[in-house]
């Protein structure tokens, strides 16, 4: 997380009509003059921290007819654009919140609960990013071997934890996210529901898969809805590939195995 | 003034014009959907859940107060609450819309805000930085009297809730759910809040809200 887009590359797939996200990114850069008088004994110009808006890992058409190009255009070009340039903004007048990964700044200004104002913006561009890296073309289906495994055992069956997330999302009011995390305490799997901007990795949870329930991530395609989409993306869009390897990683730092105890 | 008996059931009520009356600013499209579906289905939904409990048969506003239980809210208030909400925010609006109000409500606005246009620029804000869902509002408070003495106020609140059960009079809102603006504004809220000021707002309706709140207190 926190790596930016390339400009070229950015502009040339999606074809977008404005430009400034892309090259949002270089023109941020404020590198100090190579030369000129004083230049050795001149402090730094003005230390900016940034972040990039980076792009799906699929083109912006590749997820239809389950999610359509339109929405994504606005979706992707325009909130999580909206949240990138937000996010900027708001650091540009603060030094004390420079060099840090997304993950970090997202824990930082999260304040334990009591958070800081660029929280929203922070937060919903990880959350962005992770929903729609969250997702493939020709999604859906079953996890399998490890990971379904797991499901099995924290949740009794695929067809239970399709149900409870299915659910978690149709009660969800208001805006917010929905989560299979892994509990980084109980070491087991769960599903959550966090409002707004919200997210787990702030109490130190790791999630493993999300869904945008802010209206403005369906209601173009399925308008009030929501039921149809939340089916729309178990059975099409969820990528069970990347949350394998999520929970693959996450095993780096949660034993989710019986310990092994020697017997004497 | 003889008060009626609730009925047993809770009704969805039409908003006072038909459905295509604030074309162009507020479409059919976007009606039909937000009456026909999302305020409908708040009723539906809140009906389910007070059959045959002792809130069925109590007037809205009844089952909303009590059902926000001092901010430890109880399963039907959401429903509750966005019934109340929508009912509120049609009656907020008419065709032709817009532009400034008169008489007591503009000298209390100028009274309490400095100008017209620094209220208005109040208002919009709110209803702009409100983060996620929720609604903006001017309100009339006399019980508590702010320290100031203001008796209008701006406010905004996420989700459900409303100056009501917060124990204000609520004299306008505006609707920034995603769904009152996404399908003739899609992400640009701030065009919308403009559209409703200039062409949407009905003065008449918060004038004569502003009146009765007055004459209570007279």
């Amino acid at each position: 997380m926190g790596s930016f887009s390339l400009h070229a590359s950015c502009l040339a797939k999606h074809n977008l009509p404005w430009s400034n996200g892309c090259s949002q990114n270089l023109n941020s850069l404020r590198i100090p003059a190579l030369r000129g008088p004083g230049f050795l004994s001149r402090k730094a110009s003005k230390i900016l921290a940034f972040y990039g808006l980076k792009s799906p890992p699929y083109a912006l058409d590749a997820l239809e007819p389950y999610m359509s190009k339109r929405l994504l255009e606005t979706h992707w070009g325009e909130h999580h654009h909206g949240y990138v340039e937000g996010l900027n903004k708001q650091l540009e007048k603060n030094d004390i919140l420079y060099s840090y990964t997304l993950d970090e700044l997202v824990k930082v200004t999260y304040n334990n609960g009591n958070p800081l104002p660029e929280f929203n913006n922070a937060a919903q561009v990880w959350n962005h990013d992770f929903f729609w890296e969250s997702m493939q073309p020709g999604g859906g289906g079953m996890p399998e071997l490890g990971l379904l495994q797991q499901i099995e055992k924290d949740f009794g069956s695929f067809t239970n934890f399709k149900e409870k997330f299915i659910e978690a999302s149709l009660s969800l009011f208001g805006s917010g996210w929905v989560w299979l995390v892994l509990k980084r305490q109980e070491k087991r799997l769960e599903v959550v529901k966090t409002s707004n901007a919200v997210n787990p990795i702030a109490w130190d949870d790791i999630p493993l898969m999300s869904l945008d329930t802010w209206e403005h991530a369906y209601y173009q395609d399925y308008k009030h809805d929501r039921g149809k989409y939340v089916n729309a993306f178990m059975n099409h869009l969820v990528s069970w590939h990347v949350v394998t390897a999520r929970i693959i990683r996450a095993e780096a730092f949660v034993n989710l195995g019986e310990p092994k105890i020697p017997v004497a | 003034m003889a008060t009626s008996t609730p009925p047993a059931k809770l009704e969805l009520r039409p908003p006072p014009y038909p459905l295509d009356a604030l074309e162009p600013h507020m479409s059919q499209n976007t009606m039909s959907f937000h009456w026909g579906k999302h305020h409908r289905a708040y009723v539906d939904n809140l009906n389910k859940q007070i059959v045959g409990t002792e809130l069925q048969g109590k007037s809205l506003e009844d089952v909303m107060i009590r059902t926000y239980n001092k901010g430890d809210l109880l399963p039907p208030f959401n429903n509750a609450a966005q019934v109340w909400n929508h009912d509120f925010f049609w009656d907020s609006m008419k065709p032709g819309g817009g532009g400034k109000p008169s008489g007591e409500l503009l000298k209390a606005i100028e009274r309490d805000f400095g100008s017209f246009e620094k209220f208005s620029e109040e208002f919009r804000s709110a209803a702009a930085t409100q983060f996620g869902s929720g609604w903006a509002w001017l309100v009339y408070t006399v019980n508590p009297r702010p320290s100031d003495g203001k008796e209008l106020l701006v406010l905004k609140t996420p989700n459900a809730v409303n100056p009501l059960v917060l124990g204000y009079t609520a004299l306008l809102t505006i609707d920034v759910w995603e769904h009152a603006y996404y399908l003739d504004y899609q992400n640009r809220r701030p065009d919308y809040i403009s559209i409703f000021m200039e062409k949407l707002v009905s003065w008449d309706a918060v004038s004569a809200k502003l009146e009765v709140a007055k004459s209570r207190v007279a």
